[in-house]
């Protein structure tokens, strides 16, 4: 047998997670050392499945496969695809950085009096991170249903108590009402979260009824099912495969989030620390578009198909109206946030316009946008610990007193309008391309998308970065070391996937056929292009 | 030879299985030397007496159902055993093998003497002081200053678990009144000892006893009309009437053998009765009274075993009588799920007392239950044993967590007053998230695995209904267990709030237990699933 390298790869973060739990409460720093060694090693085991994956080879790989409830007919399952690869790497890389941005964001206020002795703030923080990350990357590999279904639940726990417990101290309110804001966000979090979990639930049950009859009685395994529908033991009548479609697409679009079940994103980044709003939007959201390439589409290629004209329509009200809320923000982390909805907009675009361009360039902008929001994001909380305010008419002339903070927001900012030469730029195309094949007025449409979003990026810059400097801004420290140690790596890695972003559609490549294949939709022919 | 022998030929000489109904006699013989301890030791040895005592028997009652499983009394050698009064098979031993190790949990709970503050130098439990004594009257002070405690209630709580032990296990209908009445008689007075709000613990107590009674006496109405119908009070004998087989009309009966009205008016009543014990919408109005006045340690087990004696029964009464008028009582137990699930749930959001929320989460949970019942199949069996067994140990731990929270006037159970546990106490409010979050049915807990079981048999039979307004109503009842969690961890703590008193080792392991088998049923739940499902058939 050979090495279990994905297993290890979730293990990692979840023993370091206990690990940076038990330490004492007085030794803070040694939890942070520990949470960050943790994190670096999950990104080397990471990094390793990169290496170790042939995108040439077998679709799912580096598998591992175990009995765990045969009651139910659930495994332990594991194998990536180019999909779930990427992914894997971009949380297991992303993670670090977040643990170095949020290093000192769960520490006691000074003069704050410990409320018990074995009360641990920071801690806790870190574990959650680590134990976020752990569930994460288990729902990217997983390739059994019902496993997966276990940790896309579960990981709202760890994340309610990380957007509850450890908001943003810098609000325009009295902390009190912040703290009542907080625990709002929290709890529409979990609820929406959990109602699209527990709808999800039904549709796992239906297929579990619905595989009964197989020689091997229910199963939740992806190739079990792909197998058996291959050779015609498995069909679904039409109505139960459009019921259990909807199922897990709900589920899925609230998590990712999609127009009109949204609501909760701009409530939770808003109010948790900038590290974790990261942690949402880039890695736990990511969750919900990998799963709706992997289960919605794998799965139930013909409600997927029936779907399509709906999703479509729903994506590209998410693009348009996110931005246009992105540009009425007066708050700055809301304004990312609203930022976010639009561009998974143009993911579940690109995923449902069924086109390899189209599926490719959402997975690549999965990636891309995870490193442009976190960089972005996490300038924007350095800028907000320093004023203490999210408020953008709080600042003005930022880039007189701190230019480098000002130059990483500015790149930030471009790399998230997708400015060429920038990761986003790749993927965006992409994602515009395979819809105009196939859906020319959809990709019209989204098209706006893009404007609105060099709007209310450069909108953004010019009220803070630029004009007279402000006042109480005037000795505002530029980027310190960790600062910029935390953000120059994620510059570097939006620039490279910019300019060269081949070894990433290389691996992607293979897998989106697959999925494509799945669908039995294939690329439309140009030249039906151009005898029009 | 002795006296015995001389009856021969005049009266049948009883056949009894002693063996295997071992585990109930153990118990309740423990529970009669119990009653012995209390009449002729010395007040002062009385305490550790019937801890051991209670303790030693439930261990031994536990080992005899294990042996009696292994040797195959569970499927191959599953029997009707005291002249067909008494059904020893999987369903029986399952759900007794269940009740005892809660039983067993709980003694550790009631014998609990750290919580209170010692009265004149005694340490003392949850228990009164003296239950004949009048609350706030000079003989409550005189006991109290004397240091009295209620050592009864180990022998009381010993009788209603050997009446529990028989519920499940009753295979004819005056076997299933006597164990009703053998568990709910001591229930009742255990539900009037509290040593703290004496007069809301009576009140309780009361109510429970009068509706209680009222329950009893629709049951054995029913009895009586069944018996009218069938001429026989075996289930094996009823069911037969029921499918068919001619019955030798007793001439007694002519008048209405046979007759289907007594048949179905006579069936309501006896699931009726039994619905009330599993407190299922419209009869959960007791649980919440009851269960806020009674002492929690009592309410723990209440909750947990009740629950599973009573599903017990009622599952072996649907299965092994009833089958053949399934399409009678299958849509009237549609309409009492559902009412309990989505009941139970929203009326909990509205509470604001600890124990009163746990009383209408239970309300829900016997909705959910109810799916799993609804089933009618063996895989709707063993979901039902399997989902008893997670449900029993987290809402165990769940009352221990309770006990221990509390400032000057006891327990604290008033939700405001949990603001901010999670920091003064994190390990504690971390054990109740879990077992909260269990009973909201996360993943990776046994509430999970319980849910996911009863709500995939009820898929499978049919039932996609049921299961659609099961995960509607879990969504509802997520929003009251994440409030609590809310307040605990997120809220600041009050100035003046209530303290968790550190206890002795005895709820300290009985809360390590709850929040492990929490845990293992929900991580690996499979050996357990086996077990409950090599349990699913009813031996007739």
């Amino acid at each position: 047998m050979s090495f279990p390298l994905l297993t290890a790869t979730v293990l990692a973060p979840a023993i370091g997670a206990v690990a940076t739990a038990a330490v004492p409460s007085a030794r803070r720093n040694l939890a942070k050392w520990v949470a960050l060694t943790a994190s670096l090693v999950t990104a080397v085991l990471a990094i390793l499945v990169l290496v170790r994956f042939e995108p040439g080879g077998d679709r799912y790989q580096l598998t591992e496969s175990h009995a765990w409830i045969p009651a139910f007919g659930v495994r332990y399952e594991l194998g990536v695809d180019g999909i779930a690869v990427a992914l894997v790497a971009l949380t297991a890389v992303l993670i670090p950085f977040l643990i170095g941005a949020g290093w000192n964001d769960a520490d006691p206020k000074e003069g704050e009096a410990p409320a018990g002795k074995r009360w641990r703030p920071t801690q806790g923080f870190f574990a959650l991170i680590l134990m976020v990350e752990a569930m994460v990357v288990m729902s990217f590999v997983a390739t059994d249903i019902f496993l997966f279904y276990i940790f896309f639940e579960a990981m709202l726990i760890p994340m309610y108590f990380l957007i509850g417990g450890f908001g943003d101290r810098a609000g325009e309110n009295s902390e009190n009402r912040q703290a009542k804001q907080r625990t709002y966000a929290a709890v529409k979090f979990l609820l929406y979260n959990l109602a699209g979990g527990l709808i999800m639930l039904a549709a796992v049950i239906g297929l579990y009824v619905a595989t009964a009859d197989l020689p091997g009685g229910s199963t939740f395994s992806l190739q079990a099912i792909a197998e058996a529908r291959a050779s015609g033991e498995l069909t679904f009548a039409q109505n139960t495969e459009r019921f259990l479609f909807l199922g897990f697409f709900i589920a899925f679009a609230i998590k990712a989030p999609l127009w009109p079940v949204h609501t909760w994103l701009p409530n939770a980044m808003g109010e948790s620390t900038a590290p974790v709003a990261v942690l949402i939007t880039a890695v736990v959201d990511k969750v919900g578009t990998f799963a709706m390439l992997r289960f919605c589409l794998g799965l139930f290629p013909e409600a997927s198909a029936w779907a399509t004209p709906v999703v479509i329509v729903l994506a590209l009200i998410s693009i348009i109206y996110g931005a246009l809320l992105a540009l009425g923000q007066r708050d700055m982390k809301r304004l990312i946030a609203y930022a976010s909805i639009s561009h998974f907009g143009f993911i579940i675009l690109g995923i449902f316009a069924m086109t390899s361009q189209g599926q490719t360039g959402a997975t690549l902008y999965m990636v891309n946008h995870g490193i442009a929001t976190a960089a972005l994001m996490l300038v924007a909380g350095f800028l907000i610990t320093r004023r203490g305010s999210r408020l953008i008419a709080d600042y003005g002339g930022v880039q007189k007193t701190a230019p480098i903070l000002a130059g990483t927001f500015l790149i930030g900012g471009l790399a998230t309008l997708s400015l060429p030469g920038t990761g986003p730029f790749v993927s965006e195309f992409l994602v515009l391309v395979g819809t105009f094949t196939r859906y020319p007025v959809a990709g019209i449409v989204a098209c706006a998308g893009i404007v609105l979003a060099a709007l209310y990026v450069l909108i953004l810059y010019q009220r803070t970065m630029t004009g007279p400097v402000r006042p109480e801004l005037s000795r505002m420290p530029d980027l310190r070391p960790r600062e910029l140690a935390v953000v120059a790596p994620l510059i570097a890695m939006l620039i490279f996937l910019g300019v060269f972003p081949r070894p990433l559609t290389d691996i992607v490549d293979p897998a989106v056929q697959h999925t494509l294949s799945d669908v039995g939709e294939s690329d439309p022919e140009p030249e039906l292009e151009a005898r029009r | 030879m002795n006296s015995w022998t001389h009856a021969q030929g005049v009266l049948e000489t009883p056949q009894f299985e002693w063996v295997a109904l071992s585990p109930t006699l153990i118990v309740v013989g423990a529970a009669v030397i119990g009653v012995l301890v209390e009449a002729f030791a010395p007040r002062r040895h009385r305490y550790g007496t019937q801890v051991v005592l209670a303790v030693l028997a439930l261990a031994t009652a536990f080992a005899a159902v294990v042996g009696l499983a292994a040797d195959g009394h569970a499927s191959t050698q599953a029997q009707v055993a005291g002249m067909g009064a008494l059904a020893v098979d999987g369903p029986a031993l399952f759900l007794q093998g269940v009740l005892i190790l809660v039983g067993f949990v709980s003694v550790f709970l009631f014998a609990e003497r750290r919580l209170e503050p010692a009265e004149h130098g005694r340490a003392v439990d949850s228990f009164a002081a003296q239950a004949a004594a009048t609350p706030g009257g000079t003989a409550e002070k005189l006991a109290v200053k004397s240091g009295y405690t209620t050592t009864e209630i180990f022998p009381l709580m010993l009788f209603a678990l050997g009446g529990m032990l028989l519920f499940p296990a009753a295979n004819d209908l005056l076997m299933l009144f006597i164990a009703l009445e053998v568990l709910s008689l001591p229930l009742y007075l255990l539900c009037a000892l509290s040593r703290r709000r004496r007069l809301l613990s009576q009140e309780a107590a009361v109510k429970y006893f009068l509706l209680g009674a009222f329950a009893s006496a629709f049951l054995l109405f029913g009895i009586a009309l069944l018996y009218g119908y069938a001429g026989t009070l075996s289930y094996a004998g009823i069911a037969d009437v029921i499918s068919g087989a001619p019955p030798a009309v007793d001439p007694g009966l002519a008048a209405t053998m046979g007759n289907d009205a007594y048949l179905l008016i006579g069936g309501a009543l006896v699931v009726m009765g039994l619905l009330f014990k599993v407190g299922a919408v419209p009869f959960h109005m007791w649980t919440p009274d009851v269960y806020q006045g009674a002492p929690t340690p009592v309410t723990g087990f209440m909750a947990a075993a009740t629950k599973v004696a009573a599903f017990g029964a009622l599952l072996r009464l649907l299965y092994v009588t009833l089958p053949g008028m399934r399409w009678d009582w299958e849509p009237v137990l549609w309409g009492v799920a559902i009412a309990s699930m989505l009941a139970g749930a929203v009326i909990a959001i509205t509470q604001t007392d600890v124990k009163r929320l746990l009383a209408y989460s239970s309300i829900a949970h016997a909705g959910f239950i109810l799916a799993g019942v609804l089933a009618v199949s063996e895989d709707g069996v063993s979901s039902v044993l399997f989902y008893l067994a997670a449900y029993s140990f987290v809402t165990l731990g769940a009352f221990a967590v309770v006990t221990l929270v509390r400032d000057g006037e006891g327990e604290a159970t008033h939700l405001s007053k949990w603001a901010g546990l999670g920091r003064r106490s994190p390990l504690l409010a971390g054990v109740f998230a879990l077992f909260l979050l269990a009973f909201a049915g996360i993943p990776l807990t046994s509430g999970f695995a319980g849910k996911f079981a009863v709500f995939s048999a009820a898929a499978d039979a049919g039932a996609m209904g049921l299961v659609i307004v099961g995960v509607i109503a879990s969504a509802i009842a997520a929003f009251f267990y994440v409030r609590v969690i809310v307040l605990m961890f997120f809220s600041e703590p009050q100035e003046d709030g209530p303290s968790v008193v550190v206890p002795s080792p005895m709820t300290t392991s009985m809360l390590g237990v709850a929040a492990a088998v929490t845990i293992v049923l929900g991580v690996a739940p499979q050996y357990f699933l086996d077990l409950a499902g090599q349990a699913g058939v009813f031996v007739r």
